[in-house]
């Protein structure tokens, strides 16, 4: 990091200076934050394919996966590693939550533009891009997390709640058994595929397009890998939050320096592995789910 | 052979008229080698053979009895074996090999003239030689069309009992005749077979005791002793042929939907839970039927002795999930959640996952389907990077 260079850039931009190579860049994600989607990006892909090889385990390529990794049981091992792992990334997160949120009073947490708790706004918007949609108005503008940014928020807070729970009620399923009925393990299987159907998909198929693939971000959204994003982006994607940070003079608070090379590729060779191989696994449950069994 | 009046008459009659032609006479002639009648087929005769064979004792009259003095006519009758042997060939008249060769007796028993004891390594019908022997006609992919059997005799080569008889040389393991009987064989459509459904379970039970006595007192005996015909015999599940081993993850994979080839509603709720599931990654210690329904002794959970009988479950399932108690065996391994009577909270369940997956995919599928298309327009009319604004 080298504050001097980037204000001296930001400057240049500011005077007017068209600058193409060098474009500014601000902060939008901590190292943390960084981290934490790593490790449940990562740890989703194994969950995924583990456990989309058991759910459709009667077709080949189900069978096909399972004897290159050493059967059911190499299956199995691998869906509950990675369940440790995102469970414990969960927990940290809530816990680094709780702990900004009411030890350090970090209200901002629970509501307000920085926050990931819906407000009126987000229906305003979501109608507002509706309208957009079918050239019905202009494009709403989005503050620090878009309606469906929060969306997808939720979609995994929720999703990680119910197929963790059932997830951890069939592992140890006779524990579970001594304080709910027997009989609640046939809703855990259901829920525990349904939704873990739900998410795979929801992923695969709309956070992808959402963030990477939707003309404007394609082929690949690095802001999650780098952290930053340039000033273009952040008027283009976020225009009320530049709007407040401009009005409040915060602006300068959050800049960044230009993301390294080998960050961005890292971002995005580990962005199109992902990515491609979410479509893959999502073409393949597909067609199994609707070809039958 | 057994000492009926007719062999006692031939005994009586026949021997002391041709004892005036004894065997070396014959052989004079027959024991020269390559000697051929008019037709080209060989009648000559290994004297040594001949004279340790089962028959050794007797004179060649004995069996030709056409034959008087010498010279004797260019053509000379049939043997009839059932002079002596006619409780077998009373059975085999009887049998679906009557019509099937025409010297009926050597086309198991071989050469004649050089029939040994059964017991002896050498006979055709020595329990070793049984299934070659049965297979110079059923291996036969002619004789297999004419007469529309499936060639069995690969099939049996590869089974169990084909493995344990021919690779380890067992002679207790069945062979051909164990099952299917040896003169009197019978079409399996005759209700007097071995091999007809009813009496299968005799047939194997034979030497399978056991597995006899406990399906026997298994739902599936009982049905078949009250008459139902409907019932499951050892071949419905093991088939006759092709019998493997148990213990085979091969074997033991395919179980399920043998079972579910009657028992379809509860083949199609098995194939909903994770049992099956991990069943169909080649996962043999998985619950096939027979883990919690047992195999032979298979009984209704109405009975208090069935291994699914509610008072039993905790040990049925317990083989498996350590610590199972009263409340974990509330599991049903058979829930169909479209069954709204049986499964109220897992119908809604259902109900309500679906409507969720239709609601969350309904709705983002349009949105992200209108999106693509309004941004895509702003993009072709240079809206900017982000598609416009």
């Amino acid at each position: 990091m080298s504050p001097n260079g980037t204000s001296d850039r930001a400057r240049r931009r500011v005077e007017g200076t068209a600058v193409a190579a060098e474009p500014t860049y601000y902060s939008r994600f901590t190292l943390g934050q960084r981290y934490l989607h790593g490790v449940i990006m990562a740890t989703f892909m194994g969950l995924a394919f583990t456990g989309m090889v058991l759910r459709f385990s009667h077709s080949g390529w189900a069978h096909a996966v399972a004897l290159g990794v050493g059967g059911f049981t190499a299956i199995l091992f691998w869906h509950k590693f990675c369940a440790v792992i995102l469970t414990v990334a969960f927990l940290i997160h809530l816990g680094d939550m709780g702990y900004r949120g009411i030890f350090q009073g970090q209200r901002g947490i629970f509501w307000g533009p920085n926050s990931m708790v819906p407000r009126l706004k987000d229906l305003q918007d979501l109608y507002g891009h509706f309208r957009w949609f079918v050239w019905l108005g202009p494009r709403p503008k989005f503050d620090r997390f878009a309606y469906w940014e929060k969306f997808d928020y939720w979609a995994v807070f929720w999703g990680m709640g119910i197929i963790g729970i059932s997830g951890y009620a069939m592992w140890f399923a006779p524990f579970f058994a001594r304080f709910v009925p027997g009989s609640w393990l046939n809703i855990a299987l259901l829920i525990h595929g349904e939704e873990a159907l739900l998410a795979v998909w929801f992923i695969f198929a709309i956070h992808f397009f959402n963030t990477h693939l939707r003309p404007g971000s394609f082929p690949m959204d690095l802001v999650i890998f780098t952290g930053r994003m340039t000033e273009e982006e952040l008027k283009e994607k976020h225009p009320e939050e530049y709007q407040r940070l401009v009005e409040t003079g915060q602006l300068q608070s959050v800049l960044a320096s230009s993301p390294q090379l080998w960050l961005k590729n890292f971002g995005r060779t580990v962005g199109v592995v992902v990515v491609l191989s979410g479509f893959v696994l999502l073409v393949l449950t597909l067609v199994t789910f609707f070809r039958g069994r | 052979m057994r000492w009926t009046p007719a062999t006692l008459l031939f005994f009586a009659f026949a021997v002391p008229s041709v004892c005036a032609q004894r065997n070396s006479d014959c052989l004079v002639c027959h024991g020269q080698q390559g000697l051929t009648d008019t037709a080209g087929h060989s009648v000559s005769i290994d004297a040594q053979r001949q004279k340790t064979s089962v028959h050794g004792s007797l004179p060649c009259t004995g069996c030709h009895t056409d034959i008087k003095g010498y010279p004797h006519p260019t053509r000379v009758a049939t043997v009839n074996c059932s002079v002596c042997h006619s409780d077998e060939a009373k059975d085999v008249s009887a049998s679906i090999h009557a019509q099937a060769a025409a010297n009926v007796c050597t086309a198991c028993h071989g050469d004649p003239h050089a029939i040994v004891p059964v017991k002896d390594p050498q006979s055709p019908v020595y329990a070793l030689n049984i299934p070659r022997t049965c297979g110079s006609c059923h291996a036969n992919p002619q004789m297999a069309r004419k007469f529309g059997l499936p060639n069995v005799y690969s099939m049996y080569m590869d089974s169990i009992h084909g493995l344990a008889l021919t690779k380890d040389g067992l002679l207790v393991a069945a062979s051909c005749t164990s099952c299917h009987g040896t003169h009197r064989i019978l079409s399996h459509t005759n209700a007097d077979s071995r091999t007809y459904r009813a009496n299968i379970p005799d047939t194997c039970g034979t030497c399978h005791a056991g597995p006899k006595a406990s399906y026997f007192a298994g739902i599936h005996g009982q049905l078949l002793k009250a008459g139902d015909t409907d019932a499951p015999v050892c071949s419905n599940c093991h088939t006759a042929h092709q019998i493997a081993r148990v213990e085979t993850a091969s074997w033991q994979e395919q179980t399920s939907s043998t079972c579910g080839s009657c028992h379809k509603q509860n083949y199609a709720t098995y194939l909903d839970t994770f049992h099956a599931q991990i069943s169909a990654l080649s996962y043999v210690e998985t619950a096939h039927c027979w883990n919690c329904h047992r195999h032979h002794d298979i009984l209704l959970a109405s009975d208090p002795h069935s291994s699914v009988a509610p008072a039993n479950l905790i040990a049925t399932c317990g083989q498996c999930h350590q610590g199972a108690n009263a409340s974990f065996v509330t599991f049903h391994p058979h829930a169909d959640p479209m069954d709204a009577q049986s499964f109220p909270a897992l119908h809604f369940a259902a109900i309500f996952m679906n409507l969720l997956l239709l609601g969350v995919f309904g709705f983002f599928g349009l949105h992200t389907i209108l999106w693509f298309i309004r941004s895509a327009f702003d993009r072709r009319e240079g809206g900017g990077p982000s598609g416009g604004a």
